[in-house]
């Protein structure tokens, strides 16, 4: 009878386990019905995954499919069994791991405020030109730069604003897509 | 019908319910499902139980599903209708136990605005369910109907909640029949891979140590999975264990039965588990309660795993095979090619390895004190089985140390004839489970294994069982004490009983002639039996109020965070432990 001497006094087995975690992106095709982004959303949620970033969009409109971009982080196991809950449910199509697949690509989108005046409103602009941000508008004392890429290219941007005098930033979240001839199945 | 005549959204439900063979909904009504109890009224078709709260509506239908194979149905109202069947859908997706509920909603231009008895019903059971389902079109009524029958029964089975607003109910629109109807997209692997059955045979095959590990999949699969697996059993001698949830699929008389596994399994069903060489998990989803502590859970095994879901495999446990499919579709497949392959286990090997099992057998792991001034609750469990064997005997349970002693004590043959709240735990389960089991089997013997605290959370449900001439028979083991709470402070809490003394009981055989019923009481060993002679005669709902030892425990167990060769047996528990308190606490309350 030695079971009250235990550390945890508890129910459960607590794991300790450090395992890697790792991030990865999954796109996820789904009937867009009422509701659905929210089941996504709860079982995240529910059984306490992370989610980094997710974008959702219909893309098939005659057929009401939407795809969603999910980027989440956990250790391996915790990935396929994010992937696998989300195979199950009801109005989920396909789930892909993009980042398991390898060969893929990853896009965001971001408008980013800076305000300012003389030689700073000018190394705003070169660093615009060196990223290929689009200025999308101005005024006397301020920009908006429109700025495509891969997700740290967009944090590397972002983060150089911050001395010219950033202002504000919204960004859509992280885009995702196999390469090659193959589309996922719908 | 002809199709394209115009029917009213009430008309649509009573309609598609007939055509999917529905013979009884349980249900309580309400401001919004009055159009459809309307229609309820002018049919004779589906036959309605009127339940006295909701959660007893779907604890019956899941009584029901459960020992008939069918899909439970359940009808409430919008909001407190609906939240009060919050737990009996949880407790059915835990358990994947197939349930249609239908709600009433506020009508659709009041969606949103606060009204009276309006709650977020999609919102609210969209975590407890498989799938569910806002009907804002009458048009969409039939096909949503025709999809929640589909996906509750389809796959791994679990409860829908269609939520129909009190306009579209009254609405005119088309009825389509469920021809054919399935839903767009979903369609889970029933079939498995067959390389993957070739592996398993093939690791089968070359086993030393085997073991077969069911669950309730092999229920839920059908009486057809249950015969395949038997067969299975036969023909290779290896020996067989259950989680709770699939005791009855292989008969506890069967040779090769080594009782339920897990926190309260046999002796020797969790030694086999711990020492096993190859696993094969048929159905079962390698639970906390079976697996104890994960990193020393059956170490040297490796590991076969059968489910239907996906996502259960690799969930907890890293398996060698994965089968994904249907528990009676892979053991037919295993089967075939088994006998093709004409392959037989190491004999020596197999004889070996049940002579250590005949060694853990020995242990005699469920045996007890007897007493004979106090009734033990197993010896309890024990007398009720032995005077019951001989009957078509259904049983169901509430949640908790008399849970856990029918478990171990009685003896299931069939499948489909236990009825418990495994995954949810939910106290106050049995007693409607048990009207919903006795609705669909009216001449059976069905008995809820009761304990005093879990019974008084649904007692309400007795007037069911008096209004349809349900005989249900509650047969309370009163320990005076939420026993498994009781038990979990004395291991674990130094033996400080907060809050779990049933203080205040009501008198049991009051109660029952309260209700209608037959109230019995046995408080002796010597008079044990005749009383429940007395229960299966009556042809009436009883409440048994059977007094047995307060502070009992339910050995044997697997202590938290321990593995399964580190079992706490009976024998360690003291006399003074059990003996005085009985007396002390006992005497008080005769």
């Amino acid at each position: 009878m030695n079971a009250h001497q235990q550390p945890t006094g508890s129910a459960y087995f607590l794991d300790t386990s450090k395992k890697t975690v790792e991030t990865h992106t999954l796109a996820v095709v789904a009937d867009n019905e009422p509701g659905v982004l929210a089941r996504i959303i709860g079982l995240f949620a529910g059984r306490g995954y992370n989610i980094d970033s997710l974008t959702v969009s219909e893309t098939i409109h005659d057929k009401h499919v939407s795809r969603f971009t999910i980027v989440t982080t956990g250790t391996p196991s915790v990935l396929t069994q994010i992937r696998h809950q989300l195979e199950r449910m009801v109005p989920v199509h396909s789930v892909a791991d993009l980042t398991v697949q390898g060969n893929s690509i990853a896009r965001e989108l971001a408008m980013v405020k800076v305000a300012g005046g003389g030689e700073k409103r000018m190394e705003a602009l070169r660093l615009a030109d060196a990223f290929r941000a689009r200025v999308i508008d101005a005024s006397t004392d301020s920009f908006i730069f429109e700025i495509t890429g891969k997700p740290d290219k967009v944090d590397q941007f972002i983060s150089l604003m911050v001395p010219i005098g950033l202002v504000e930033v919204s960004r859509t979240g992280v885009a995702g897509i196999s390469r090659g001839p193959e589309g996922m199945k719908v | 019908m002809v199709t394209g005549e115009l029917m009213s959204g009430a008309e649509i439900v009573l309609k598609a319910l007939a055509d999917h063979g529905v013979e009884h909904v349980f249900g309580y009504p309400g401001g919004a499902v009055l159009p459809i109890y309307d229609e309820i009224f002018q049919q004779d078709k589906v036959k309605h139980v009127l339940v006295r709260h909701e959660q007893g509506a779907t604890h019956a239908a899941e009584g029901y599903a459960r020992s008939t194979g069918k899909c439970g149905v359940v009808l409430v109202t919008s909001g407190p209708g609906a939240t009060n069947a919050v737990t009996g859908l949880t407790d059915a997706l835990l358990d994947s136990i197939p349930m249609v509920c239908l709600t009433g909603q506020v009508p659709t231009h009041l969606i949103g605005n606060d009204a009276f008895q309006e709650c977020d019903t999609v919102g609210i059971t969209r975590p407890c369910t498989k799938h569910n389902w806002l009907v804002k079109d009458v048009n969409d009524l039939a096909r949503i109907l025709h999809e929640a029958f589909y996906v509750a029964t389809h796959g791994r089975p679990g409860p829908v909640v269609v939520d129909i607003p009190k306009d579209v109910q009254f609405a005119k629109g088309k009825y389509v029949g469920p021809k054919n109807i399935e839903h767009k997209t979903y369609r889970p692997q029933v079939k498995p891979n067959q390389d993957a059955i070739r592996a398993a045979v093939e690791l089968i095959s070359k086993a030393k140590r085997p073991l077969l590990y069911t669950g309730g999949g092999v229920i839920n699969s059908g009486v057809i999975a249950s015969k395949l697996l038997r067969e299975f059993v036969k023909m290779t001698n290896i020996p067989i264990t259950s989680t709770l949830m699939g005791l009855g699929a292989y008969p506890a008389s069967g040779k090769n039965w080594l009782g339920m596994l897990g926190m309260h399994g046999t002796y020797e069903a969790n030694m086999a588990m711990h020492d096993c060489d190859v696993m094969i998990n048929v159905g079962a989803r390698f639970d906390d309660r079976i697996t104890g502590r994960l990193d020393a859970f059956s170490p040297g095994s490796k590991k076969i795993h059968i489910d239907i879901d996906p996502s259960s495999i690799n969930k907890t446990v890293q398996v060698d095979i994965p089968v994904v499919g249907d528990v009676a579709h892979a053991l037919e497949d295993i089967i075939r090619v088994w006998k093709a392959k004409s392959h037989e286990l190491d004999k020596k090997a197999l004889a070996a390895w049940w002579k250590e099992i005949d060694v853990w057998r020995a242990k005699d792991s469920l045996k007890y004190r007897a007493n004979k001034d106090v009734i033990m609750p197993q010896y309890a469990i024990q007398r009720l089985y032995e005077l019951t064997r001989d009957k078509e005997v259904y049983i169901t349970t509430e949640v908790g140390q008399h849970q856990m002693w029918a478990a171990q004590f009685f003896k299931f043959e069939d499948p489909h004839h236990w009825m418990t709240s495994g995954g949810l735990g939910t106290m106050g389960y049995g007693l409607p489970a048990a009207v919903g089991v006795q609705m669909a089997h009216p001449k059976a013997l069905v008995v809820d294994i009761a304990g005093d605290a879990s019974v008084q959370m649904t007692m309400q449900e007795m007037s069911t069982a008096v209004q349809y001439r349900l005989p249900i028979k509650i047969f309370i083991l009163n320990n005076q004490y939420m026993g498994m709470v009781r038990q979990w402070q004395q291991l674990l809490h130094g033996n400080r009983l907060s809050e779990s003394y049933s203080e205040s009981l009501p008198d049991f055989v009051k109660l029952a002639e309260a209700f209608g019923c037959v109230g019995l009481r046995a408080e002796k060993p010597a008079e044990l039996d005749d009383r429940i002679r007395e229960m299966i005669k009556t042809p009436h709902p009883v409440l048994f109020d059977c007094r047995v030892a307060s502070l009992a425990n339910c050995f044997p167990m697997i202590p938290s965070g321990k593995a399964h060769n580190e079992m706490l047996l009976g024998e360690d528990v003291s006399d003074e432990e059990v003996g005085t308190a009985i007396d002390a606490k006992g005497k008080e309350l005769v």
